[in-house]
């Protein structure tokens, strides 16, 4: 295998240029797929037989509880490339998917709180499920506090990639909770490997919306990288060059 | 479609109130990370742009 893409993705003048390619097709990606998918999901999907139209909270409950996990997980493994490889882009990675997973808790926490109301009966339950959602959500916090808090770039980019190393203990947790405990939570309603127990159409709004969640995802961690780098870099000439080049567009 | 009438598909069989404020939040929320980071490159660039006219006068 051809390793040079790797290098090339510690410098952050490849970053930068490449990722101005990719940003415009994640943009439309994610608004296409995300619209097409909340409208079959609200409007042409069939409601649940037990749980009526209550249950559309789905479309985005899962796909978000879902991009909350994944980021985590793309932090620990950035933490782990920093630490192993001294890769300057990977602590901004970083420090920048770090909040959109926090927001995507949130969103799963929120949209979790409403279904569970009518479903349930009840805001909120102390159940395994949700008591580890909140421990990401604390986590997040943690490594966006911690980014914060040490001024030194290098010595931050340690403590938040080892903070998001041990952290992702938790994924398991979350992932298993429903079948370790007795939870209220329902068990997992859709994986890559099994064919789905719902019917088509229930399902395929359901993967649209998560594939439009990641695009989502990764457009809006390009933006936020991608300024971070600038800012990073604002000694290098490129850098300069390209603001340069920012402001007389805008003025 | 699933629904008969405009109205049927807002009243969402008595959820309406959960499914709607659920969708709002988190498209509220979608927005919000879609515009924080829009506004501090605008905010950035202005920043330095002010920077360069304070150094080209000196």
């Amino acid at each position: 295998m051809n390793w040079t893409w790797f290098h090339k993705l510690g410098s952050p003048k490849w970053f930068y240029e490449i990722s101005g390619r990719w940003l415009p097709w994640l943009s439309v990606s994610a608004v296409l797929l995300i619209v097409v998918g909340a409208v079959m999901g609200l409007a042409y999907a069939p409601p649940d037989y037990q749980q009526g139209n209550s249950f559309r909270i789905i479309y985005i409950h899962v796909p978000a509880a879902f991009l909350a996990q994944s980021t985590y997980i793309s932090l620990a493994i950035a933490g782990v490339v920093g630490l192993v490889w001294k890769m300057k882009i990977a602590d901004v990675a970083v420090q920048q998917a770090a909040p959109i997973g926090a927001w995507m808790t949130v969103i799963a926490l929120v949209t979790g709180a409403v279904w569970g109301k009518p479903t349930w009966g009840a805001w909120w339950v102390w159940d395994a499920r949700l008591t580890a959602m909140l421990i990401l959500l604390f986590l997040y916090f943690g490594i966006i506090a911690l980014g914060h808090a040490i001024s030194n770039r290098e010595s931050s980019a340690k403590a938040c990639a080892i903070l998001a190393i041990v952290g992702v203990v938790n994924i398991p947790i979350i992932k298993y909770s429903v079948d370790w405990w007795n939870t209220l939570h329902q068990p997992a309603t859709f994986t890559i490997t099994e064919k789905p127990a719902m019917p088509m159409e229930m399902w395929l709004p359901l993967l649209i919306m998560t594939i439009g969640f990641y695009c989502f995802f990764a457009a809006v961690l390009l933006m936020r990288m991608r300024l971070e780098v600038l800012r990073r870099e604002s000694r290098t000439r490129w850098a300069q060059a390209e603001v340069a080049r920012q402001i007389g567009r805008s003025a | 479609m699933n629904f008969n009438s405009f109205s049927e598909f807002l009243a969402m069989g008595n959820h309406g109130v959960y499914v709607w404020s659920s969708y709002a939040i988190s498209f509220a929320i979608l927005l919000l990370n879609v515009a924080l980071p829009l506004m501090a490159r605008q905010r950035y660039l202005k920043n330095e742009a002010r920077r360069l006219r304070r150094e080209a006068q000196q």
